[in-house]
This record gives structure tokens, C-alpha cells and sequence, in this order.
């Protein structure tokens, strides 16, 4: 006599099998770090060096960063599961499909999201921020990238039937971001000038709730049209 | 085409199926029945809509017109109910060549039903890859990638299983030990609907036909 899986437990199980995943193929948590900070570079080679004017830019610098990285993470969320049949079985498996792909976004967050968390304030104190702003700044790119998920999550299920789908996905995300990119470059400049964040920062916030609560429901039914 | 009906309360049930795949018609009012206790073995030329057939009965593609029922209920009003019923073994493995063989098992049994490690290696050995379950799947054939993904059948607790081409890639002994796998879980009570190019040795009165032209 078998027992059926509890969802909460199947949703945990894939949140530690996609973690398990990524810390095999190091790439998939590399890749956008190292993107992030070329992109940074990027910045004084193609404005000036001086450093009142990347004390300026610095919080705009690190966002538009943070965004490009996330945006590049987001094609593989379930490319591969999608390529190998995966994807196939989750839906199959007798689970709320929207709960596992909840799960899948949070993974994936934990392995894009957080290692940009972490860099953001060294690439900020490389433009010469200062470092009482560095909490403000964690906070709104950890909101951020999960907005970024959560969002993303939803658009690259849409984009799964499509050859050229990291295009497709970028012209979908893009726009949505925007608002994510304003509320989270504020944040950071108002902390940045020893101004209060609280205002951008909530804001984040219950993007982020709402985000969670939508975009899965989205995401699965685009997963089941991308079987199709 | 040919069909039937024989249980009045079947497993599975497609009634009318129309199907289109861009301009091809493939299903064409295709209706028959799945009982307990039955084996189908789908046949057909390629590209005659097996996979589609099957890929219908599992619910990822939505006819333009009949209806897929389990249990008498139209799959769509309980789909996590018939996928709990319904294991399906596709053309692809389902499996991630950077997790080992226990470990693809395991996380995809874990989301249906609770399985230790120890069962999973009884499968694992029942199907002759017991030597390869701690080896990362990209070191096996493609052969023994076909009996892990079939692993994952046999411990999902499903009674209907829709196993797409499952033979691929096995040798003659390998074919024989899962087709007698499949017939100890459909006397058992199972319900098993399969498509292959080969026969199937079993004798006339254990398998029925569904043809499609």
C-alpha cells in the first residue's frame, strides 16, 4: 500500500532537486554573476571615470545590471525540462501543477537572485557608494530579482514553444520590468543619498506578493499549452 | 480503425475523437474503451497519430472535438485525480543526465507517491540497471536509459499506464522482461494501452488491437 505525497512536500522536493541541479552545473549560477559585473564595467569605460558621476549613476548602474542578469537566467527556468520530457511528468504527476512551478521560480531565484543580492554591493562600492546604503540595496534587488522571477516564470512557460524564444522572452519581460526597475534603482539612490526608502521598498514588496500569488497560475497554463 | 466497448464502467473511455495536428486530420472520430484487466497495443504506420492518441489520453492535447473520460468523468474536470490514476512514459526519458538514476527515480516517484531508496533500488535491479542506480544517467546506454524511465512507472501506483514506443532502444531480452511486466500489472487489475512497431508476444486473447490507418 502506497501513500500519496503531501503537496507541500512534492513542492519542497522540487525546490531541492532544481537546487541540486544547479550546484552540479555551477554555470547556471555563475553565468549571471559574471554577466552582472561585466556589465557594470561597462559603465565608466562608456561614460566617464570620474568618480562624482559613478557615485550618481551607481544605483541606476546596479539595477540595470541586476535586471540584464535576470533576464538572462530566465530562459533556461524550464527549457531543459521542457527539452527531456520533464515537464511532461510534472504535469502528470497528480500535484497542483501552479504550486511546483511556484516552487521551480523560488529555486530559481535562490540560485539567479540571491548570488546577485550578494555582488550588488560590491559593484555599488566599486562606483563609490557608500556603505550605509548596501542594506536598502540588498533588499530591493532580493525584492526585485523575486518580482523578476516571478514575472519571468510566467513569460518564459509563454515562450516555450518558440525557436526563438530568449528574444521573445526578453520583448515580453522587458516592459513588466520597467516598473520593478524604477522602484528598485529609487530605493537605492534615495538610500544612496542617506534619503528614507521605505516608499519604493513597500512597493517592491507587494509587487512581489502579487507577483507570487499571479504568475504561477499563469505559468502553468502556459505550460499546459506549451505541451500542445 | 477499429473499436470497441466492452466494460460498462472502463478506465478510460474516448468517445468521438477529432484531432488535428495543423492541417492533418490524425484522430478521425476515433472511439473505444480501456477496462480494468485490459491490455491495448495501439498500432499503426508512422505518422498514423499514435503519440498524438496517446499524448490525447493523457490529457496534453485537447481534441477539437469527442471527449477523454476516466472513471466516467471527463479528464479535464479532475485532472490531479486522473494523473494520480495515469503513469505515462513519452518518446523523451523524463530524465536529468546530471542527477544519477536513483536519484531521476526517486524525485519523480516522491511527487506521487511516497518511496524509500531501498524500493527504488529493487526496481531499479527488478529492470537489470540495479549495477548503474548510482551512476549520473549521461554514463548510460540508451537502453538502460529506457528501463530507468520505465522504473518510474512501475513504482508511480498508477493503474493506467500509456507507455509511448516503451521497447526503444531495449534488446530482445530486455522487450520481454517489461512486456511481462505489463501483463503482471494488468492481470493484477491494471489497465495498460502501449504502442509498437513490433508484435507483442502474447497470445490473442491477452491483447487487443486498436489499428489506426
Amino acid at each position: 500500500m502506497t501513500t500519496s505525497t503531501p503537496l507541500l512536500l512534492a513542492a519542497f522536493r522540487v525546490l531541492a532537486r532544481d537546487l541540486k541541479l544547479a550546484f552540479r552545473r555551477l554555470e547556471q549560477i555563475s553565468h549571471p554573476v559574471v554577466f552582472f559585473i561585466m556589465v557594470a564595467t561597462l559603465f565608466p569605460l562608456a561614460l566617464s571615470p570620474q568618480p562624482s558621476l559613478l557615485r550618481d549613476t551607481a544605483a541606476g548602474v546596479v539595477w540595470v545590471g541586476a535586471l540584464l542578469s535576470s533576464l538572462l537566467a530566465l530562459e533556461g527556468l524550464y527549457r531543459s525540462d521542457a527539452e527531456d520530457g520533464s515537464l511532461e511528468q510534472l504535469v502528470l504527476c497528480g500535484q497542483p501543477l501552479a504550486v511546483l512551478l511556484l516552487a521551480k521560480t523560488v529555486a530559481h531565484w535562490l540560485v539567479s537572485g540571491i548570488p546577485l543580492v550578494v555582488v550588488a554591493p560590491l559593484v555599488a562600492a566599486s562606483f563609490g557608494a557608500n556603505g550605509a546604503s548596501f542594506g536598502v540595496l540588498m533588499l530591493s534587488v532580493a525584492l526585485g530579482t523575486g518580482v523578476l522571477s516571478f514575472v519571468g516564470s510566467a513569460g518564459a512557460a509563454l515562450t516555450l514553444g518558440s525557436r526563438r524564444g530568449s528574444v521573445l522572452l526578453s520583448l515580453l519581460v522587458l516592459p513588466l520590468a520597467m516598473p520593478v526597475l524604477i522602484f528598485g534603482a529609487r530605493a537605492a539612490d534615495l538610500a544612496m543619498r542617506g534619503e528614507p526608502a521605505e516608499g519604493p521598498l513597500w512597493l517592491l514588496g507587494a509587487m512581489l506578493i502579487l507577483s507570487a500569488t499571479l504568475a504561477p497560475f499563469g505559468a502553468a497554463a502556459a505550460v499546459r499549452i506549451s505541451l500542445e | 480503425m477499429s473499436s470497441s466497448a466492452p466494460s460498462p464502467a472502463p478506465l478510460l473511455e474516448a468517445e468521438r475523437l477529432h484531432l488535428w495536428r495543423g492541417q492533418r486530420h490524425v484522430l478521425k472520430g476515433l472511439s473505444f474503451a480501456v477496462a480494468a484487466g485490459e491490455l491495448i497495443h495501439v498500432r499503426g504506420p508512422n505518422g498514423c497519430g499514435k503519440t498524438s492518441l496517446l499524448r490525447t489520453l493523457a490529457g496534453f492535447y485537447w481534441p477539437e472535438d469527442g471527449v477523454v473520460r476516466h472513471r466516467g468523468r471527463p479528464i479535464g474536470e479532475d485532472r490531479d485525480g486522473f494523473a494520480r490514476d495515469c503513469a505515462y512514459l513519452g518518446h523523451d526519458n523524463a530524465l536529468k543526465n546530471d542527477l544519477t538514476a536513483l536519484e531521476n527515480i526517486e524525485f519523480s516517484t516522491s511527487l506521487r507517491v511516497e518511496v524509500t531508496p531501498r524500493r527504488c533500488r529493487e526496481v531499479l535491479g527488478q529492470l537489470g540497471v540495479g549495477a548503474q542506480a548510482d551512476l549520473p544517467v549521461r554514463a548510460l546506454s540508451a537502453g538502460q536509459k529506457r528501463r530507468v524511465a520505465f522504473a518510474r512507472v512501475l513504482l508511480g501506483d498508477a493503474r493506467l499506464w500509456l507507455l509511448d514506443e516503451p521497447f526503444t532502444n531495449l534488446d530482445v531480452a530486455a522487450t520481454r522482461e517489461l512486456l511481462a511486466l505489463v501483463r503482471e500489472h494488468v492481470a493484477a487489475g491494471g489497465a495498460a494501452l502501449l504502442t509498437a512497431h513490433t508484435e507483442l508476444a502474447l497470445a490473442p486473447g491477452e491483447v487487443r488491437e486498436l489499428v489506426l490507418a
